[in-house]
């Protein structure tokens, strides 16, 4: 099941380089249909009680170097793949509406990414992990390079120089990430069984020495990825090089390997570096929290609003995380794929902004609404998601979030709580600015045409649906995170624990003398 | 008066045997009439048989000419790769003007004289027959570089070449006669035994002999600081002897940098370990950094190859079982990431004006994906990029340094792949993403026949099976064992054994 899921979308992609150009497209679209069918079998099929890993496949791969071929879905992926599906199906069901350049090597890197984001995720080998996470970066390299927008005309950098920018800032934080994992399963072998496994170096631990420094390499390597203050810079070049279709799914998803890649990796193989470190990961959340709002309250480019709105809302997934309380990473996953459900359709609609006004500036925007009230309505429930309105599945998130640091460490929460304030402002004003105001003139308001309806509506749908039964997710992540958080001290206040470790070395070191 | 005939194993030199009756053979055709088109066929049946040769020998150490060779699984995987490289470098050369100005057969002649040095040198276990391997490795390489006789830039690069390579083949030559003079054996099991008994650990003589020898050697690897002239003798050689060049000298280098050092030295670790490691880390710095900014593909190739021999210099320094895989490893992957490089380049070089330049390359993906996919596959690799042979040669090798405590240089390789990535992604660039608009206005170049002596443009070039067949074959294979590596590892697994085992 696992390797089915992984591997055809690849398969599909492959066939999709023989057919005529025209056929691609619908190939492809139907290639990510077939994918969305197994990740919601696997959904289906999956047995909501358990912790265990389940569909996990494990066979040797490069047995020389301790490499395994080693697959499997729990409450932290199952649905992170899902989304990563249904995005991918309406990424690619958008762009087959619309005439692409070179269409065979397109929808075929389109299909490799998805692979390769599907892999980051099944992956249960460290550095199968490492391997896909540096893999989607490839296809990407490409979609924006090739397919994206020179910005020179703007002041802005070619699309090929944006797309360096990017895959050099998340390349410097995922090749150091090679290095940690090596030295993660040496240490931990110690001269021993080389072993990648995850649940293998989980059992043998590390020492608190070296934890410390392979804990910044993986952290380095996921706050790029996705991305976090100061380590940004390169989010906003490509984000407006980028090529809508592939800046969907990109935006929806990839950014979530990072925030996942704390949950999978850093917390189970790193919890005494995780606990000592909590506060400088949550410090530079609540900065990513503050500075992802301000800017989103003042890009003019709708693209740039919704990425630097993307910079928050994953700060508030990283606070979650690092809460290191159930609760709190229990709403970071289910937020994940909310923020996933929220931000595709945003730029999908910012297509349509830019194909109805020819522009993407949000100050030459207005007034669509008036002859389009379906796209209008389908904005709205966007937006409103986006701020987490109560009702939404995104408040849940929220507030369980919120509510795990409240627990762990009040004073965060109460800086982390003008986020959502916040968010209400970027999320409104964005609508308000193209939807209503004094429509500029020239423009001309069109309705949302059936075949893009069919793309977004279902998305929108998918919000809706989350928003009255949040327990679907909710429930099948809870055993697997308790789990996950239960490595970090789990319930009680984590620097307790710490505290409990030191006067034990005390002990220790008083007993020697 | 009795004379006892030296037992001679000939099924062990058989090799050596079959590249010099080969090149013998191949000079020769090159005075018979009839005879003078087969010059790269018959090389390519000489190179095929020790090839076979050599894999019969696969997995059966054995020590040869009273300890001078030693015929092991390291020698014949290093060897292995030097042949493959020279059976793509005879297909390169097909139709090649350097391989008419000088004479089908003389040139074919010189690249088997030059395997022949190779073959050697990676079984030298002892210091005479390292000094003359080399010297047999290296001379043949100085005439076939200056070969394009009407280009200038062919005869400076033979000549810079020469006195280079001969300072280099000097000062190692310097050092083994100190290691010589303190230990009293030319013989590497001898030099470490002479070490030991006369006391001679840490001794000025043996360290300054071990400094010249690694000078020497770090000339022919082109290690920085010793690498100035890789840049300007790779871009002034045939493109098709460069290649060769890069990946086959290369490999035979490290081979007997690995014996000589893990063997000979193995006792003085302590005194070379560092100073390799510092070596290895410069030109890691080094040859990324020229590489920034280069517009010669073959300039470029020439720095990054700086910066490989440091990521592969590494797999010396820890002088373990699992370094010496990861170097033989490496060495294959490096082979066919180049490979797949230099053909594409040789085949824009013959189909546009523009030489080996990077705007030769301009939007190759839109007008002949059969070209551009090989060079971006082997680029993506050379960047250590997943799903190729880069990526677990990158890992085999980080998984040495961190085992042998070198972990500093692990995070060394991994900071100078970051900044590789802007020049070898610039050439990615420069195939897939520029406007159609500009690369048709400098498609055809005002400059076009203004200089008499550039190269006649041969459209068709990167069409011919001779160049797109070796393109895409070393580009197959990048990627293929990038994801089936297994055979591969297990290859560089015996490798690994048959020094340390």
């Amino acid at each position: 099941m696992s390797s089915a899921i992984l591997w055809a979308p690849l398969a599909f992609g492959l066939v999709g380089l023989f057919l005529p150009s025209r056929a691609v497209g619908w190939w492809a679209t139907l290639g990510a249909v077939v994918t969305l069918g197994l990740a919601i079998a696997a959904v289906l099929g999956f047995d909501s009680g358990s912790s265990a890993l389940q569909y996990a496949v494990d066979e040797p791969w490069i047995s020389g170097l301790g490499v395994d071929y080693s697959l499997g879905v729990d409450g932290l992926n199952l649905f992170l793949i899902l989304l990563t599906a249904v995005l991918w199906v309406g990424g690619v069901a958008f762009a087959a509406f619309r005439e692409q350049e070179r269409p065979k090597t397109f929808y075929f890197l389109m299909l490799v990414a998805e692979t390769a984001t599907l892999g980051s995720f099944l992956a249960q080998d460290l550095l199968l992990f490492v391997l896909f996470f540096d893999l989607m970066l490839v296809p990407f390299y490409f979609l924006f390079g090739a397919w994206g927008h020179d910005r020179t005309a703007e002041g802005g950098l070619t699309a090929s120089a944006a797309t360096l920018k990017m895959i050099v800032y998340t390349l410097i934080g995922s090749l150091l990430m090679l290095v940690a994992a090596i030295a993660t399963a040496i240490i931990a072998a110690d001269g021993g069984h080389l072993t990648f496994s995850i649940a293998a170096l989980q059992e043998q631990g590390l020492s608190h020495g070296s934890q410390q420094w392979i804990f910044w390499f993986f952290a380095a390597a996921f706050l790029v990825k996705m991305p976090a203050f100061l380590l940004h810079g390169w989010m906003p070049d490509a984000y407006r090089a980028a090529p809508l279709p592939a800046l969907a799914v990109f935006s929806g998803v990839l950014a979530k390997v990072g925030a996942y890649g704390f949950l999978r990796v850093v917390l189970p193989l790193f919890p005494d570096a995780t606990v000592e470190f909590q506060e400088v990961i949550l410090l530079i959340a609540l900065a990513s929290i503050l500075y992802g709002s301000v800017m989103a309250f003042t890009q003019t480019n709708v693209r740039l609003i919704a990425g630097y709105s993307s910079v928050a809302q994953l700060g508030f997934i990283t606070a979650g995380i690092f809460a290191l309380r159930a609760d709190g990473s229990d709403g970071a996953v289910l937020q994940m794929v909310n923020h996933g459900l929220v931000v595709a359709p945003t730029f999908v609609i910012v297509a349509l902004l830019l194909e109805r006004t020819g522009t993407e500036d949000i100050r030459e925007m207005g007034g669509l609404a008036l002859r389009a009230p379906v796209l209008a309505a389908l904005f709205l429930i966007v937006a409103l998601a986006t701020l987490a309105m109560p009702g939404s599945a995104n408040f849940v998130g929220e507030f369980y979030i919120l509510n795990g640091l409240f627990q762990a460490k009040i004073v965060f929460a109460f800086v982390a709580i003008s986020g959502v304030a916040m968010s209400a402002y970027y999320a409104l004003r964005l609508y308000q600015g193209t939807m209503h105001n004094r429509q500029p003139e020239g423009l001309l308001s069109r309705e949302i045409g059936v075949r893009d309806a069919l793309v977004l509506v279902p998305l929108v749908l998918c919000i809706v649906s989350l928003a009255l039964y949040p327990q679907l997710i909710l429930e099948r992540t809870a055993p697997t995170v308790a789990q996950t958080v239960a490595k970090v001290g789990g319930g009680e206040a984590p620097e307790a624990q710490l505290a409990d470790r030191k006067a034990h070395d005390w002990e220790a070191t008083l007993a020697k003398r | 008066m009795s004379f006892n005939e030296p037992h001679i194993d000939y099924a062990g030199i058989s090799p050596l045997i079959a590249l010099t009756v080969g090149l013998c053979v191949v000079l020769l055709s090159a005075v018979f009439r009839p005879l003078r088109r087969t010059a790269p066929l018959l090389t390519m049946v000489a190179l095929g048989a020790t090839a076979g040769l050599l894999v019969w020998q696969w997995d059966d150490p054995k020590t040869l000419i009273t300890g001078a060779l030693r015929l092991d699984d390291l020698a014949i995987s290093i060897s292995l790769i030097a042949i493959l490289t020279a059976a793509f470098c005879v297909l390169l050369s097909l139709r090649e003007r350097a391989t008419e100005e000088a004479g089908s057969g003389e040139y074919h002649a010189l690249l088997l004289g030059s395997v022949l040095g190779m073959t050697m040198l990676a079984q030298a276990t002892n210091l005479v027959t390292f000094f003359v391997a080399l010297e047999t490795l290296s001379i043949p390489l100085y005439i076939l570089c200056a070969t394009n006789l009407r280009r200038e830039g062919s005869l400076e690069s033979g000549l810079k070449y020469l006195i280079v390579g001969s300072i280099g083949s000097a000062t190692l030559l310097y050092g083994m006669a100190f290691l010589y003079g303190g230990t009293g054996s030319t013989n590497f099991a001898g030099i470490a035994h002479g070490i030991a008994r006369s006391g001679l650990d840490g001794d000025p003589l043996i360290l300054i002999g071990i400094a010249m020898a690694a000078v020497g050697l770090a000339f022919k690897t082109s290690i920085a600081p010793f690498h100035q002239w890789t840049p300007d003798v790779y871009q002034g050689a045939p493109t098709p002897i460069t290649s060769f060049m890069a990946v086959a000298t290369k490999a035979a280098a490290f081979a007997v940098f690995l014996r000589f050092f893990d063997v000979a030295l193995g006792s003085q670790l302590d005194s070379w370990q560092p100073a390799l490691a510092a070596l290895a880390a410069i030109s890691i710095l080094v040859g990324n950094v020229g590489a920034l900014g280069q517009d010669s593909l073959k300039r470029l190739m020439g720095w990054s190859g700086v910066a490989q021999a440091g990521y592969m210099l590494g797999s010396v320094v820890v002088a373990s079982e699992a370094g010496t895989s990861a170097l033989v490893f490496y060495l294959a992957a490096y082979a066919f990431m180049n490979l797949a490089a230099f053909a594409v380049i040789v085949a824009r070089e013959r189909e546009t004006v523009f030489g080996d330049d990077i705007r030769g390359v301009r939007g190759l993906g839109a007008e002949r994906p059969l070209l551009a996919w090989p060079l971006t596959i082997s680029m993506l690799a050379l960047a250590g990029l997943p799903a190729t042979t880069g990526f677990i040669g990158k890992l085999y090798l980080i998984e040495a340094l961190v085992e042998g405590d070198y972990t500093w240089l692990a995070v060394f390789i991994a900071v100078g792949t970051m900044i590789s990535l802007a020049y070898y992604l610039r050439v990615v660039a420069a195939m897939w993403m520029r406007p159609e608009g500009e690369r048709a206005a400098g498609a055809r170049p005002a400059i076009a026949g203004a200089s008499p002596e550039a190269d006649p443009v041969d459209p068709e070039a990167g069409r011919r099976w001779s160049l797109a067949g070796p393109a895409l074959l070393a580009a197959a294979a990048t990627v293929f064992f990038g994801i089936v590596p297994q055979p591969l590892v297990d290859f560089a697994e015996h490798a690994g054994r048959s020094l340390f085992g």
